[in-house]
């Protein structure tokens, strides 16, 4: 989106806005409500995804399971994947992004303030879009990862009984279209931020490890989505207007998709996974009281996952028979991503080796990421190579090896920081009482979900099947794995009563709690909304440690000062505005086979969509 | 606006609400990064182009006869592309970027009517360019060319027209910053308005540089 380019400077602020209400969510471009409003909409559609999961196990529970039919089991296991992935674990990690890279950095804001509300809205807006779909009887079916041709069947006239015929996959596209321009627009927004807004001092090897590992993500998701942009819309064209990029009766190639798919999925889960690695790594010292270990290494290993991410996504695609030396090839770059991934898991281990260790609930769910992500990294290894990856492909081996890092790590690393940084965002402590029952019910849960998945995996079991027959053997570990995933929702009710309960609990927190290294700790909790009154000088990467230890080992709590005098970004609605003229036009391709006027009703939004671009580009930005 | 509130800084410090840590703005960055992402996009456009060159299960075909269904039959078709027509255009599009140039050093000296005309000069160029691909397009329609006959129809459409698409953007943008400019808007110190749509018009250009060529000219 070109869209704050025109951007003048206002005369005088001539007037207060309200800073309390729903009308100040709705125009606010403050970057900690932004985080809060991506955190709470993102845990809404966890919980939504979790539910999936949820009658997912109830279904496989025993042989021959009735619960759903077939076509409802591939929507779920369909919309547990893209929820998880898009609507979960990308926008909980952009809370964090939001709230704490400005911090962390010793920024007042993000750079684009209304693009960042710009963002969220468009995120909000698609991932109802995707969901409307289960509303209109289409929810999309053909897995997350939408392989051609199963979705490029064109397909089919509405009538009365099914007013959407065949656009459950549709509904698949367009909303991950609108997703992506979404995730493309923040990621600008934070890579910008982080190149130019940090304070006098915070160099680049200064930065706090979760700000490093949040830039390599941004750089990920600037490279990888715009190619998934490409490949949807060559899916929407075959669908839609009769071309045939993946259809064999056209001279086009399904593979083609594989390749275009991964070549954004492969990076995309280093997109998933890097966050909670940056999390992990300012939990562990902090709760270890000694520095990270090896900094530098974290870095550059970081830096390394990112780039070799690129270039390892045929992986994916062993089955396809893509010949010798392309399945060597991606072979080996497969197994070449462990040694910086082995860096990072040494360099956590050796930063609590010899540290006095605080077993608080975020250092417990930040060492179990560690512990977790070994075992799934190491089954990685596994199918990175070529004959073993045919015997594991399509079974509920790989389904073990992703839910142990994305759920072990991803999850697990996301509820650290959960709870690490809670006060900070809200200035109270949750109860640490029952985020040890949380992470024990959670802890236990997941290995009792997913480790089974691999035993049943290498005894033959498929994916995506939606029941088995009796006699297999699949029986036992499938009940154990209904059992795991129960005890992983009472683990999250549990986490639910612990906010509703901190909620309505004194604002307990102080500045640093926890004794942080970080900018963040020196500011009240919650921060006030330009976060510094003056902006920091930092000398070190653990300046709030050094500004302890000068102190001696004692400091005052930050004094809440007025900011009248520090301009700050005027609220603004055109963000809303823009995304919702995103979504009409996008959304306006939902009706190409079954409204003749659908091309007029995208005119009309995009015309809409300039108004509200240029009404955002020439509004005052008040700083 | 009320920066004098800061005014509590010593001389020497830094000034708060202008800081980036590199010194360049904020947007510059912006646009730069953009820019990188979407050589991505073209990129996998380019490359699907590439991969499917010669796939074509039915013409006509961009460089050589070949049969296709015109008319309701089938018969022998002529190569479709008309290489004069398009370097016409591609040199029009090269020279926008060169007066684009012309059109910024003005902005920046503070040279009014070097900008307005360098940038209406910049700005009819780009109507030209995409006058050209209508009648292209709208050419290969009438020849038996349409979206859907064919491999090479697809991937030309998708790439060409996605191009032609930020091309168009790109004459929005610098219409807008012209009309800016000719309502006196645009000083010397507010010229970035203008290099932001420069640089984006540049990045077009380049694009289309590869494009040219790998589309065009190789057979």
């Amino acid at each position: 989106m070109a869209t704050s380019v025109l951007e003048h400077r206002a005369p005088a602020m001539t007037h207060t806005y309200s800073k309390t209400g729903l009308w100040s969510w709705i125009t606010t471009v403050d970057h900690k409500r932004i985080g809060i409003l991506y955190g709470a909409t993102a845990f809404l559609f966890f919980l939504l995804g979790g539910v999936e999961a949820l009658i997912i196990r109830l279904q496989l529970m025993g042989p021959n399971g009735t619960l759903v039919d077939p076509d409802t089991y591939n929507a779920l296991f369909t919309m547990h994947g893209t929820t998880m992935i898009f609507l979960g674990v990308m926008p909980l990690s952009a809370a964090f992004f939001n709230f704490f890279i400005p911090i962390q950095i010793g920024a007042r804001d993000v750079a684009f303030p209304r693009l960042n509300a710009f963002s969220y809205w468009v995120f909000l807006l698609g991932g109802i879009f995707i969901n409307v779909s289960f509303l209109v009887g289409a929810p999309p079916d053909g897995g997350w990862f939408g392989y051609a041709n199963l979705t490029s069947s064109r397909v089919m006239e509405a009538t009365a009984a099914a007013p959407a015929p065949g656009m459950n996959i549709d509904f698949w596209v367009i909303g991950l279209q609108i997703l992506g321009i979404a995730s493309i627009a923040a990621a600008l927004n934070f890579f910008v931020t982080i190149v130019n807004l940090r304070a006098p001092g915070m160099k680049m090897l200064r930065m706090p490890m979760f700000v490093w590992m949040s830039f390599v993500v941004q750089i990920l998701l600037l490279l990888a989505f715009p190619v998934i942009t490409v490949a949807l819309v060559y899916l929407m064209m075959d669908r839609n207007f009769g071309s045939s990029f993946f259809m064999p009766d056209g001279g086009g190639d399904p593979i083609m998709w594989q390749h275009l798919f991964w070549i954004f999925g492969h990076p995309e889960v280093y997109i998933l996974i890097l966050p909670a690695f940056g999390i992990a790594s300012e939990v562990l010292p902090v709760f270890s009281r000694k520095p990270l270990f090896g900094y530098t290494a974290m870095v550059f290993s970081g830096i390394f996952i990112g780039f070799v991410g690129f270039g390892v996504w045929s992986h994916h695609m062993f089955a396809t028979g893509m010949g010798p030396f392309a399945d060597t090839f991606f072979s080996l770059a497969t197994m070449v991503i462990a040694i910086p991934t082995g860096v990072k898991i040494f360099n956590w281990i050796g930063t609590m080796w010899g540290g006095s260790l605080r077993y608080t609930s975020a250092m417990m769910f930040s060492i179990a990421m560690v512990a977790l992500f070994i075992i799934g990294g190491l089954s990685g290894v596994m199918h990175a190579s070529p004959p073993a990856d045919l015997q594991q492909t399509d079974t509920y081996f790989i389904v073990a090896h992703f839910h142990y890092v994305l759920f072990g790590g991803s999850i697990f690393g996301l509820t650290s920081g959960a709870y690490y940084w809670w006060p900070k965002m809200f200035g109270r402590l949750l109860h640490e009482g029952l985020g040890k029952v949380h992470f024990w019910l959670m802890f236990v849960g997941m290995n009792l979900t997913f480790f089974p998945m691999h035993i049943l995996g290498l005894n033959g079991m498929p994916r995506r099947v939606y029941t088995y027959p009796e006699g297999l053997n699949f029986e036992f570990w499938n009940q154990i794995e209904t059992v795991g995933a129960f005890l992983i929702a009472a683990g999250f009710l549990v986490f639910i009563v612990n906010i509703i309960k901190t909620w309505i609990g004194p604002k307990n927190a102080p500045a640093d709690p926890w004794h942080g290294a970080t900018l963040e700790w020196s500011i009240p909790s919650p921060p006030q909304e330009f976060n510094f009154p003056k902006l920091p000088v930092v000398g070190s990467s653990m300046p709030q440690w050094d500004a302890r230890r000068a102190a001696g080992g004692h400091l005052p709590e930050p004094a809440l000062v007025s900011g009248d005098d520090i301009p700050m970004p005027n609220p603004s609605y055109w963000p809303l505005m823009a995304a919702i003229g995103v979504v009409l036009v996008l959304g306006s391709l939902l009706f190409v086979r079954i409204w003749p006027h659908w091309w007029q009703f995208m005119i009309a939004s995009t015309l809409f969509l300039f108004f509200s671009v240029f009404k955002w580009a020439f509004e005052p930005t008040g700083h | 606006m009320a920066h004098a509130a800061t005014a509590a800084h010593a001389p020497g410090e830094i000034d708060e609400h202008h800081w980036t840590s590199t010194g360049l703005n904020n947007r510059k960055v912006a646009i730069w990064a953009f820019i990188g992402s979407e050589c991505l996009f073209f990129a996998s456009l380019i490359s699907t182009y590439l991969v499917y060159r010669g796939k074509s299960l039915v013409g006509p075909l961009p460089h050589e006869e070949s049969q296709c269904m015109l008319h309701g039959k089938m018969q022998t078709c002529d190569q479709i592309f008309s290489i004069p027509l398009v370097t016409f255009g591609t040199a029009v599009l090269l020279f926008s970027s060169f007066f684009v140039v012309l059109a910024l050093n003005g902005a920046q000296r503070g040279n009014h009517k070097q900008l307005l005309t360098w940038l209406t000069a910049t700005v009819i160029c780009g109507f030209f360019f995409i006058g050209m691909q209508v009648y292209e397009f709208s050419h290969f329609a009438g020849e038996g060319l349409g979206y859907s006959t064919n491999l090479f129809a697809s991937t030309f459409y998708t790439l060409t027209g996605f191009h032609g698409a930020h091309v168009t953007l790109g004459v929005i943008w610098l219409s807008t910053v012209l009309i800016l400019a000719a309502r006196g808007k645009l000083p010397p110190e507010k010229s970035l308005n203008l290099e932001m749509a420069a640089l984006y018009w540049h990045f077009v250009d380049v694009v289309w540089i590869v494009i040219f060529p790998v589309v065009y000219l190789m057979r």
